[in-house]
């Protein structure tokens, strides 16, 4: 089993319901994504070939992705020239075990690691700790994570569910057992919460001598490794160890230099709203004397060729994790991160956990209904992922089954259990769907009949609804609202949400 | 097997329902299959404006900001080591020596024997830079005779960072990447460090520099 799937996690529905009933969570996700969300218009707002950067960002990837083992080969020679070393692993247990023998090598017994979403997906750190050896996260909220025996629950602000009291608690009660303790009298400013941080992680890197990270991408014509961050963690695990091990997704190369030109545009204004991110690291190979003197770079597949083989849910590598789709979502706002059962949460999530992992699973089969296909997540994301569309293609797989790509081989999937009144559902949607009058005249009625309707379908839609709350039904049909308000001549308009 | 031949031969099973292209690719295709029409830079602006830019967004991103002549850069630097109480400063290999002629700490060089540990007992660092970038408020190091390494920068909780103006200074990313040497290691610094991660509030600095002040300094 791949360490990336929380064990015993409940399905998206189940985990759901109860993280909605959570008030502190919703209070601290609501107040944090709509934050981010308003700031992040306003950065976008101040580029005006923001849509020209979106779609070159979208084709570069997009042409990376179709000439994938032609990059990474380059890649391969470029950073072999530079003085490092490039290791392959197919899957999450074939790179834990080359990372922990390259430790192992080392001597050392600890590492420092810069927060990495594919370390976390291959379970890395749990994989280290069976081999004796301890890895201790250094960005501020994986160490929040990891202090309170956490799972992250964003991809850019992993502790965005603790508010600050929470974290003063954790820090006073777990960091003297993983080094410096916190200061006495700690208050939950986060001004002092951050300096309780700095000194017990300061201590580690000092005198750390493997540092572990991912990295954002790789240039291939270059052998160029880039890390963006805020807190210089990053910085301090790239350069201060003698020895550096990146473990990076083989969808994270890009073909040329220049090309950094777009996503160092895009990432950070999408991501934290930033004109740029405090830190970016850039590294080629090993330099003279500045850094680390080895260099292994670990290009991981675990599942992505997979994602390739799938016309439509391969652009789901384009994504370069920006997490701007997390923050408009009206579903990952009320869920959380936790729900998704994934160190990927939120739309992104929901499209990539179950084509990395498969459907087999009842929180993978669930992971397309966590959404309520509105869009924003499509509009807002800097390589414009038509996630809406995957995961109505991912449904269809879920319920009907079909051809898929596993391990590198063609299967044909059995429908996932348990959803025959989904594929009853679907089938009627999608009549309604087709014939637009039917649509209309049942939406006006449903409007007036709307004080009647129950919380739950009766007969064979109640296994459907038990996991949903019906929504109420409008007291005017969208149609009839816009043909009302801004109709006139019969035109229909149509968005396309770009 | 080796796990590099199954994982390209799984890419290349994966993309068997794409056409093959009819040319094959190189750098030509590539520059085919992507629009550069975005922009070089946004907006117009005179030598001056741009370098007003960049002390602008320096200071947004909470950099402090300071401007001088070449003549006056060492009168400069002593009044920020003296108004700080620092004592001790790194200096990179080759910094033009006059920039610190009027200043009192005493000048810590890094070695490659050095410890991290003897880096973090240094009160200060300064350093020239490779580029600055308006747009973003930006300045990068690349290792150059006046930067040093990496970790000169990062373990002192207080950076000093002299970029000469306009010579020094670009627009916007593109412009810089032109400029930059990907062979040489690189770090782009937009501010001191900062976490945004308890409850969005932004915090300066956990882990790199507290304090980023950059002097903005003119030829005449
Ligand atoms: S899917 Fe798009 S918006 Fe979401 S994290 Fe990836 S790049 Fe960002």
């Amino acid at each position: 089993m791949s360490g990336g799937t929380f064990v015993g996690m409940p399905a998206f529905p189940a985990a759901a319901r109860e993280a909605v009933g959570d008030t502190t969570l919703r209070a601290n996700l609501r107040h944090a994504t709509h934050t981010i969300r308003d700031k992040r218009a306003r950065a976008v707002a101040e580029l005006s070939d923001w849509d020209r950067l979106r779609e070159a960002g979208k084709r570069i990837k997009d042409h990376t992705l179709r000439h994938l083992d032609r990059y990474l080969v380059q890649l391969e020679e470029s950073i072999e020239r530079a003085g490092g070393t490039v290791h392959w692993a197919a899957d999450a247990e074939e790179a834990n075990r080359i990372v922990a023998d390259l430790v192992r090598a080392t001597g050392e017994t600890e590492v420092v690691k810069v927060k990495s979403m594919a370390t976390q997906e291959i379970g890395l750190n749990e994989a280290l700790e069976a081999e004796g050896i301890r890895a201790y996260e250094t960005d501020l909220a994986e160490l929040i994570v990891q202090l309170g025996r956490d799972r992250p629950s964003h991809i850019l602000v992993p502790a965005i569910h603790r508010n600050r009291g929470e974290i003063r608690d954790i820090f006073r009660k777990e960091m003297a057992d993983w080094g410096r303790p916190a200061p006495d009298g700690l208050t939950d400013t986060p001004a002092e919460l951050a300096e309780a941080a700095r000194l017990h992680l300061r201590e580690k890197f000092l005198r750390a001598k493997v540092g572990i990270s991912g990295a954002n991408f790789m240039v291939a014509e270059t052998g160029t490794l880039v890390v963006v961050e805020s807190e210089g963690n990053g910085r301090m695990c790239l350069t201060l160890p003698e020895t550096l091990i990146s473990v990076v997704g083989i969808e994270k190369v890009v073909p040329a230099w220049r090309d950094l030109e777009v996503f160092l545009q895009t990432l950070p204004r999408s991501s934290t709203a930033e004109r740029m991110n405090p830190y970016t690291s850039m590294w080629t190979g090993t330099s003279d004397r500045d850094g680390p003197s080895t260099f292994h770079l670990v290009l991981l597949d675990n599942g992505r060729t997979d994602t390739l083989a799938d016309e439509v849910g391969r652009q789901a590598l384009r994504c370069i994790r920006c997490s701007a789709c997390l923050n408009v979502c009206p579903v990952y706002e009320r869920a959380g991160g936790h729900a998704y059962g994934s160190v990927y949460p939120g739309p992104i999530g929901a499209i990539l956990s179950p084509q990395l992992r498969g459907t087999g699973s009842e929180i993978d089969a669930s992971l397309p209904y966590a959404s309520s296909l509105c869009g924003a997540c499509y509009e807002v994301c800097p390589v414009a992922i038509d996630i809406p569309e995957v995961l109505v293609h991912l449904r269809e797989r879920v319920v009907q089954g079909g051809e898929a790509t596993r391990g590198g081989n063609r299967v044909t999937l059995k429908p996932a259990k348990g959803h025959a009144a989904e594929r009853a559902a679907m089938r009627a949607a999608g009549l309604a769907f087709a014939r637009p009058g039917a649509l209309r005249a049942g939406q006006r009625l449903a409007s007036r009949t709307r004080r009647l309707h129950p919380r739950t379908l009766p007969g064979p839609g109640r296994a459907w609804s038990a996991t949903r709350d019906l929504p109420e039904v409008p007291v005017e049909p969208f149609r009839d609202w816009w043909q009302r308000t801004r109709g006139g001549g019969g035109r229909t308009t149509e968005s396309n949400g770009q | 097997m080796s796990a590099r031949d199954r994982v390209l031969g799984r890419v290349r099973r994966a993309l068997a329902d794409v056409p093959a292209d009819s040319v094959p690719v190189d750098d030509v295709a590539y520059e085919k299959a992507v629009d550069r029409g975005y922009a070089r830079e946004h907006g117009v602006r005179t030598v001056e404006e741009t370098v007003d830019l960049l002390a602008e967004n320096l200071a947004d991103y909470r950099a402090i900001v300071h401007r001088c002549t070449e003549d006056e850069v060492s009168d400069l630097l002593m009044r920020l080591y003296a108004e700080r109480g620092s004592e001790t400063v790194l200096v990179p290999p080759e910094l033009p020596p006059h920039w610190l002629a009027a200043a009192d700490p005493v000048r810590v060089h890094d070695r490659a024997v050095s410890t991290p540990h003897e880096l973090d007992r240094v009160d200060s660092v300064i350093t020239g830079c490779a580029v600055a970038v308006a747009e973003t408020g930006t300045i990068v190091l690349d290792g150059s005779p006046d930067q040093g390494r990496r970790r000169i920068t990062l373990v002192p909780d207080h950076h000093v960072c002299v970029v000469r103006v306009p010579d020094q200074v670009v627009a916007s990313v593109p412009q810089a990447l032109e400029r930059l040497d990907p062979v040489r290691p690189l770090t782009w610094i937009s501010g001191p460090s900062a976490t945004s991660d308890i409850e969005l509030d932004r915090v300066e600095g956990v882990h790199g520099p507290r304090t980023l002040e950059v002097v903005l300094m003119s030829g005449e």
